[in-house]
This record gives structure tokens, sequence and C-alpha cells, in this order.
């Protein structure tokens, strides 16, 4: 009888999670909430790890492997950490870079001074590189357009330039530009060559995979105050931070790429007789270069999406000005700046896409002239340009139009934007207060409680008897290993509120995408329509989403869930649309002979096939919600982001304690990442879509 | 003259402990016995020769090491064990610089599904083997415009893979082969991945190309049509070990074992026997009226010898007479019995 009973339970999925949500509901409600109970919270065990990380960073900063180095000003030798050195060439090597980049477009003398004394400099006044005229930027804009994809990139890349130039924010793109060049190409190399590692050596791959997972995790602010600690304040340490976070993408995308080569090719590149070399170079890298761009794709907008972060570590340009708005609450100014971002990225994106897809033709058989015609026409334009601007120096007294407008003489549609907020307040302010109050005290409030009010003991018998139900023992330890580890810190009440604030945001998001890319997919053209919406919407860098939906929601829960709920809307589009167009026609034939009807083909057939790929979208949403979550903080929320975001203005353990919370989102994250990808191929097994 | 390549013992076994399995068998490999011990037996003890000009079909179904034994002979993947001679050298003891050497003079390998490089046209795919080995651009590109001709894909020489049928990515697939002039030509399943009309063309098509270049091939296959069709010799594979490797018409005739009579059985003898295999020897009695020759296909003269009624001559090429046919024979390839 008994052991009947057990079989059943073995055997049935619903009956174990059943059994598992009756002893996590006996555990919530009989557990005291009493803070000596270590059912109802454990101790901080943990809590030495942001002070031993703190010390660590410090003592190698100031004490490990001490070098000699000679002191010019006070001529004399002093012992240096070998570490801050390595570090301060790193840094001082980047801002070179990034400031060359900049004045070479700009203008300016702050690299002339790097080569020739101070004193020469000053004496002699004309000594500066001039700037490049906006005009003849334009025109290089247009013909750069022109060059890789014809009329239409060129009228995008020409308009677009024109816009940013005569609205006056020229200056701070081509500082949000001259970053990206910079850091983009770094991005590509570290990536490319980690990427070509992992795939030659196997054992290389698995060292890479958990930590790429927790890079990309980590939500972005996490990075900031241990680049300050390491590198100090400036252009660099964003463009560091962007390193980190835009080269686990790259990597991923090239060893991917690689793999997807069939041997066969690569067989016949080594019976062509290719040595190793021309193997990796002329087969294997070229195959792979629709992946690799795409990679190189994901770094320009990793780039972009970093550039509000990164000012907070000193990056100058756009993210700055957005970032300064914001925090002014002045609302049209923010949206300038953002939409400026936004069409940076739009550019970028379409040129680095067409340049992909570009083909060499063998048989054009062009004069010099014919072959550099565009290049010759731009070098002529900025000639022009340039000396019509020198010229024109005479004729403005201070500011000489025909560089550059600065910011406050460009045009601006600031104050439409802020009028047309103005109305939606004055019209709606009244519902749009009412459904905010509704939705924090009926819904999110209570919710939050409950999260709050959960034993310790509880959260972990959930977490940890989902995955073993779904995954096993091994997938089981894991997940409460990494739970656990939040567990025993001091932060484990902030995690919960980071936890509400995901849960509730994956799941609307879930839903929304789930219903969206459902109606879409059911034609052709609707699934063709709504991915490029969602290509579209990629292209926007997270805390865009932001600025509208302060404005509307004040600084409350309502508006960082909102933001995180559209974010996060688009990969689960994205992946039921893929899920629904992967169902084989056969199967929709085999439905339609059997006399579905639309709603029963929707239940019984697409949904059931496309379920796995759907979950992999959910698990994209939950990185994408933690990562709007976290940058809630941003405008102030009370979860682990804030934390991780105060911590940027404590130097002392500052780095330490942003590392340690950066990490516990990760795991979160990496948790249910575990959890639904076990769960997905073991569907996708049962279903034999593999 | 010494054979092109020849095998002797080739071994080619999967698994992390090959070589301590295949040492302690003392040659005598059981497949059972290693799959227990954690290895797959990809080839077994293969051993024979290819001449020069000769076309070898190595002929099996899915996951019987043929592949494989092609892979070893080519060296993409080093045998367990065994001598693998080309030309006289040993390919096995060669270094990588040697290997390189080998392959970018002596060696061309078309592949099942084309193996070309998406991103280069038509004519770069050509080049390529010439450009990897240094030849200047002017000159590969030259050099591919002939081979471009030679396989009729004129007109087509900027196509990227991507814009060509199965057939035509063939054809490229083909002449990037034969690009740096190889003696030795390896085919892995080149016509598998195509329809069948398509595949009937471009049998015809490499017959039309081997009677001008006269390579020194080794063809691998699953369609034992195809290896009737093409091939000088055929080696028939099953579990990695080489069951049969003659002529085809003997093949046909001799099955060596129940696995290769399996095969045999449904083919049509009067497409595949020559007269020399069903001929007696020459009688004085036969009829002057003309005479057939010993190369002959039985299907193609059936008719021929039917209609006379009376046992005729056989010839061989220089028209001495080898033998006699009694059109009784001739029935009892067409008809059995």
């Amino acid at each position: 009888m008994d052991k009947n009973y057990l079989d059943i339970i073995r055997s049935s999925k619903p009956a174990q999670f059943g059994i598992l949500l009756i002893v996590f509901l006996l555990l919530y409600n009989l557990v005291p909430h009493n803070e000596g109970n270590y059912f109802w919270r454990l101790p901080s065990l943990l809590a030495f790890i942001p002070i031993k990380l703190n010390e660590i960073i410090y003592a190698a900063l100031y004490e490990w492997f001490p070098l000699k180095v000679y002191d010019p000003i006070f001529e004399m030798y002093e012992e240096k950490a070998a570490f801050r050195e390595f570090t301060k060439s790193i840094s001082k090597g980047l801002l070179f870079l990034i400031t060359f980049v900049r004045e070479l477009l700009l203008g300016g003398d702050k690299i002339i001074d790097i080569f020739v004394s101070d004193t020469w400099l000053k004496e002699n006044d004309w000594m500066s590189w001039p700037a490049l005229p906006w005009t003849a930027a334009t025109v290089g804009a247009f013909l750069l357009g022109y060059q890789l994809g014809g009329f239409r990139l060129a009228l995008l890349g020409g308009i677009g330039s024109l816009y940013v130039s005569i609205f006056g924010n020229w200056v701070p793109s081509i500082q949000t530009l001259s970053f990206v060049l910079i850091t983009t190409p770094i991005c590509f190399a570290l990536g490319l060559s980690f990427g070509i590692w992992g795939y030659l050596d196997k054992k290389v791959e698995t060292a890479l995979q958990p930590v790429l997972n927790v890079m990309q995790t980590m939500p972005q602010f996490a990075y900031l105050v241990p680049i300050i600690a390491l590198f100090g304040l400036g252009d660099h340490a964003g463009s560091i931070a962007t390193i980190v976070i835009a080269t686990p993408p790259m990597i991923r995308n090239t060893i991917l790429g690689l793999k997807r080569i069939s041997p066969e090719v690569v067989e016949a590149g080594l019976m062509s007789g290719c040595t190793k070399r021309q193997l990796l170079f002329k087969v294997l890298i070229p195959t792979a270069r629709r992946d690799i761009l795409n990679g190189v794709n994901t770094v320009i907008m990793q780039c972009l999406a970093m550039v509000v972060i990164a000012s907070f570590v000193g990056a100058k340009g756009l993210g700055l000005n957005l970032k300064v708005a914001l925090n002014s609450l002045k609302i049209g100014k923010a949206a300038e700046a953002g939409f400026c971002i936004v069409l940076i990225a739009v550019i970028l994106d379409r040129f680095t896409k067409a340049w992909a897809n570009k083909q060499v033709d063998y048989f054009e058989n062009l004069t010099f002239f014919e072959r550099y015609k565009l290049l010759i026409i731009f070098g002529i334009s900025i000639l022009i340009f340039s000396v019509v601007a020198f010229i024109a120096n005479g004729y403005f007294d201070k500011i000489n139009y025909l560089y550059v407008i600065p910011i406050e003489k460009g045009l601006t549609f600031a104050h439409y934007i802020d009028a047309a907020v103005d109305w939606v307040w004055d019209t709606f302010f009244y519902s749009l207060n009412s459904f905010n109050k509704f939705l924090l005290t009926q819904v999110l409030g209570p919710m939050k409680k409950a999260y709050l009010g959960m034993p310790v003991a509880a959260t972990l018998t959930l977490t940890m008897g989902i995955a073993y139900i779904i995954g096993g023992i091994r997938t089981c330890l894991l997940v409460g290993g990494m739970m656990l580890f939040i567990a025993m810190s001091k932060y484990w009440d902030r995690a919960l509120i980071t936890m509400y604030m995901a849960t509730f945001a994956v799941i609307m998001a879930s839903l929304n995408g789930i219903i969206v890319g459902s109606i879409f997919a059911q034609t052709q053209r609707g699934s063709k329509f709504i991915l490029s919406v969602c290509d579209f919407f990629e292209t926007f860098p997270s805390f865009v989403y932001l600025i509208p939906v302060i404005f509307l929601f004040n600084i409350t829960d309502t508006s960082v869930l909102i933001a995180a709920i559209v974010y996060a809307t688009v990969p689960a589009t994205r992946y039921t649309v893929w899920g629904l167009n992967s169902v084989p026609l056969s199967l929709h034939e085999a439905g339609t002979m059997s006399g579905v009807s639309r709603m029963q083909r929707w239940t019984n057939i697409e949904i059931p096939l496309a379920f796995p790929t759907i979950m992999l979208g959910v698990n994209q949403t939950v990185v994408f919600t933690l990562q709007m979550v976290i940058l809630g903080a941003l405008i102030g929320t009370e979860d682990l982001g804030q934390l991780i975001f105060g911590a940027l203005s404590r130097a002392q353990d500052g780095p330490g304690v942003a590392i340690t919370l950066g990490l516990f989102v990760s795991l979160m994250a990496i948790s249910v990442d575990v959890i639904v990808r076990k769960w997905a191929e073991e569907r996708k097994k049962a279903l034999g879509l593999d | 003259m010494s054979p092109t390549i020849s095998c002797s013992s080739v071994y080619k076994i999967f698994g992390n402990n090959a070589h301590s399995l295949l040492s302690e068998s003392g040659g005598n490999v059981d497949a059972k016995k290693f799959q227990e011990a954690g290895c797959i037996v990809g080839v077994n003890d293969a051993s024979f020769e290819v001449n020069k000009g000769e076309m070898l079909v190595v002929m099996g179904l899915s996951g019987s090491g043929k592949s494989t034994l092609l892979r070893c002979i080519s060296r993409l993947t080093d045998a367990t064990s065994g001598k693998i001679l080309i030309d006289g050298e040993d390919i096995c003891l060669m270094n990588s610089k040697q290997l390189i050497e080998l392959r970018r003079e002596k060696m061309g390998m078309v592949f099942q599904n084309f193996a070309l490089l998406p991103h280069k046209t038509v004519l770069e795919n050509i080049a390529f083997p010439l450009q990897v080995k240094g030849v200047t651009t002017e000159n590969s590109i030259h050099k591919a415009l002939e081979m471009v001709e030679l396989v009729g894909l004129k007109g087509r020489e900027n196509y990227f893979p991507r814009e060509l049928s199965g057939g035509q990515q063939q054809r490229v697939g083909i002449a990037r082969s034969l690009a740096v002039e190889p003696d030795i030509w390896f085919l892995d399943e080149p016509f598998s991945a195509l329809d069948p009309l398509i595949r009937k063309e471009m049998q015809d098509e490499f017959l039309r190309l081997q009677s001008v270049l006269n390579k020194t091939i080794m063809f691998v296959t699953h369609d034992f049509d195809e290896a009737l069709r093409l091939a000088d010799r055929i080696a028939i594979m099953k579990d990695g070990i080489i069951e049969q490797l003659d002529k085809p018409d003997n093949i046909v005739l001799n099955p060596a074992t129940d696995y290769v009579r399996k095969f045999t059985e449904d083919v049509p003898r009067e497409k595949v026997l020559k007269i020399e295999s069903i001929m007696d020897p020459a009688d004085p009695n036969a009829s002057g009226e003309f005479a057939i020759k010993k190369d002959d296909i039985v299907e193609t003269v059936a008719e021929k010898i039917l209609n006379s009624k009376e046992i005729i001559k056989v010839v061989d090429e220089k028209n001495t007479v080898v033998g006699s046919i009694n059109p009784s024979k001739v029935i009892k390839v067409l008809f059995g019995g």
C-alpha cells in the first residue's frame, strides 16, 4: 500500500510539486518570525566576504610585489606595488587613445601637449589641432553610408549626423563615439582571442563558461566601484567597465560561430594544404564571420547601453548629459540625449550589419580614381569646409558655428516634450496616480510583504525542491549552494526585495511576450514585423526605458517595474515567435486535417511544441529584468541595487561590497537559468525536437 | 611500378585506450569486445593497393568505416596503427610540414556536403588551394577560370555558394579539388547529397572528367549501383572490415560473403557482367559471321548474340580469339536459372 503511493509520487511530477507546495506553506506559516531562529533567518556567517575582498584589492594595489619606481618630480626611487603600476599604465594607455580620437575630431592640444613641453605650448598659441567641422563630418557619414549600403544608409548617416549637429549634441556625441571607437576594437580583439582559444582548447572553454555566466549576469553597477578603486575616475574607467561587460558576448559569439562550422569545411581547408595559421585566418574565422560580426554588433550596442553607467565613473559624453538631466528631472533634455544615443546606436547597428554583408567584386576593373572616389570626395570636402570654417573665424566673434554648434545654441525640442509631459500630468494625473497607488498598495505592497515574511527555510526548501524535481540532485545542490551563499550574508532581506520585483516583472513580461508573440506569429508577415520591432527596441540602451516611466509614475517601484516589464517583454516576444515559427508545417497540416479550430491549434499544437523555446525566452527575461531592477537604483529603489549604487560613494569598503552584491544578483539569475535550461532540454528531448 | 596508394594492416580505433587495447589484441580485433571496453572500431585491418590511374570505390553502409578509411589515407585522422604509403612514402610518419606539402602537391578531395567556403565566390573557392600555396592572385584566378570552364560553370564565377544548386556546388567542390592538379583524388560520397537525376548527370560528368584526367582515385559511396557504374575495383566494407575487394563483375558473380551477396542479389547481371566472365574456351566450331569483344557488357551485345543462334567468337582488343560464347549462357544471365 505504502509502496504504491511512493511509486505514484515518484512517477508524477505534479504530485511532487503538490507535496513541495504543501511543505513550503507549512514552513511559511509555522516558522516563528524571530531573529534568533535559524529557520527564520540564517546568521550572517559570510559577512566577512566583502571585507576580505576589499582587503585583497587594497593589498594588491598597495602592498604586493613592490617595485622600485623612479619618481621624476622628487628625483628618487619609490616603492610601488607592481599591480598598481600595471593598472596605471592601462589607464594611461586607454586615456591616451580615447583623447587621441576625440581630439582628432574635436580639435585641441592635449595630445600635442604630451609630445612638447608645457611652456613651449603656452608660448605658441597657434599650436592646436583644428576641429573637424561638423559639415565635413556630415558629408563623411553620408559617403560612408553610401559606400556600405547605398542611398538609404547614406540618408540615415547624413540626416542622423545633421540632426546631432544642429541640435547641439555634436560635442557629447563625438565624445561618446570616440569612447565606442576605442572600446569596441579592444572588446573585439579580446573576445576573438579568448573565443578562439576556447574553441581550440576544450579545457579553456569549460573554464570560461562559468566565468562568462557570472560576468554576463552581474549588474553593470557592481563593476563600477572596484574599477574606480583599481583604475581611478575618468573616460578610461568607463571604457574598462564597458570592456568587462561587452567582451563576454563577443567570446560567446566567437565560440558559437566557430563551433557551427561543419567539420567538412575544416577538412576541406586541411586538404587544400592550409597551415594552422592559414586554417585559422582563411578558413575558420571567415566562415564564422557572420556570428563574429554579430558579436561586434552586440559589442557596439553594449557600449552604447553602457554610456550612462560609464558616466558614473567619469566618462564624458551623451551619457553624462543624460544622467545630469535625469538627476535634475529635466525630462525634455534627458529625452534629447536619449534620442541621440538611440540614433547613434541605430546608425552604427545598420552600418556594421551592412559592412558584415559587404562583398568584394573581383572582376571590377577600376582606375585608382574610381576605386577611391568617395574617399577623395571626403578629403576634398574636409579641405573645403575646414578652409571655410577657418575663414569664418573672422566673422563670428565668440562661437564659430561652422565648427560646432554648442548645446545651448542648438535647436531643441526639449520644451515640447516637457510640455507634453506636463499635459499628460495635468490630464491624467488622477488616473495615473490612482493606478500607481492601486498597484503599490494592492499588488506590490502585499507581494513585497509576503516575500519578506518568508522564512529562509521555506525559501530554500522551495527553490531546492523545484531544482530537485526538475533537474535532479546535482541541480538541487548547485542551486541550494548559491542560495545559501546569499542567505548567509547580511543582505538576505534586500535580496528578497530584488526577488520580489524580479518575479513580478518576469511574470508580467513573459505573459506579455507570449501573448504578443502568439498573436503576431499567426502569419508570416506578422512574425517578420514583430521581429523587426524587437530588433528596433533592442537597440535602445536599457536606461532609455527609465526616462518615460519616471515621469508617469514618479520615483516608485512601479516605474522601475514597468520599465523592466517593457524591456524584458522584447526577448519573451522574440523567443515566442521563434518557437511558434519552428513548429513543423506537417504538424500544422496534420492539425488542420484533424479539424482543429484556431484556438485548439494554439493550445494543443503550437504552445506545447514551442514551449521549450519560449522557456529560453523566459530565461532571457530573468536576466533582462534583473538588470533593469538593479538599474532602478539609479532612480531610487530599496533592493540590492540601491546598496550597490550606494557603494559607489563608499571608498573604504565599497569595492568588496559591490562585487559581493553583484555576485548575489548574478547567482540568482544563474540559479533560474540552471533550472529553466535543464527543464527546456528535457522537454525538447521528450518532444523529440533535438 | 609501385602502387600509388598502399595500405597494410590499417586500424583506426576511437577511444581513450585504443592503442593499448590494440596492441593487446595482437591485430585480432573483435568489435564487440572493444565496444565493451569503451572503444569504437572504425577501420579493422585494411590492406589493399591502388595503382596509378585506377579508380577504387569503397562501398559500405553508414557506420561501415568507409569514410574513416578515406580520412586515414588523407591523414585527416591518424590511423591507430598500420602503414599507409603514398608513392612509397609512409604518410603516418610525416610531420605537419611534409603533410601540408603533400596535400598541396598531390592530393585533392571532394566532400559529401560540398564544404565550400561560404564567404568566397565560386572563383575564390576554386582558387583557394592555389592561394594558400602562395600562387599570386592573378595566376590563381586565371587557373580557377580554366577549372570553371572544365566543370561547366562558366558565367557563374562570381556567384556565392549559397546562390548555387547542390549539383553546381559540387561542381565547384570538384573544380577546387582539381585546381592544384593532384595525382590522387579522394571523393567522399560526392553525389550522395544530390537528387537522383542530378546524381546520374554528375556521374556521367565525373566519368568524362576521369577519361580526360586519368587520376588515381579513391571514391567512397553507400550506393552499390554507383560503385558498379564507376569503379575499376570495389572494396565492400562492413563494421570496419573490407569484406571483399574485387572487380565489379567478379563481385556480382562471386560474392565472397553473405553480406556482399545481399547487395549483388538484386543487381541485373547483364548490366554488370562482361562477356569475358561468362565465355567458354575458344571453340573451333564457332560461327565466323562476327565476333564480339571480351570487354563488352552482356546487356549491350545480348540481342546480337541471341539473334545469331550460334556459338560466337570472342576476341580481345587486338582481335585475337580468346574464347567463345554460347547463346544459352546469355539466356542464363538474362533470365537466371
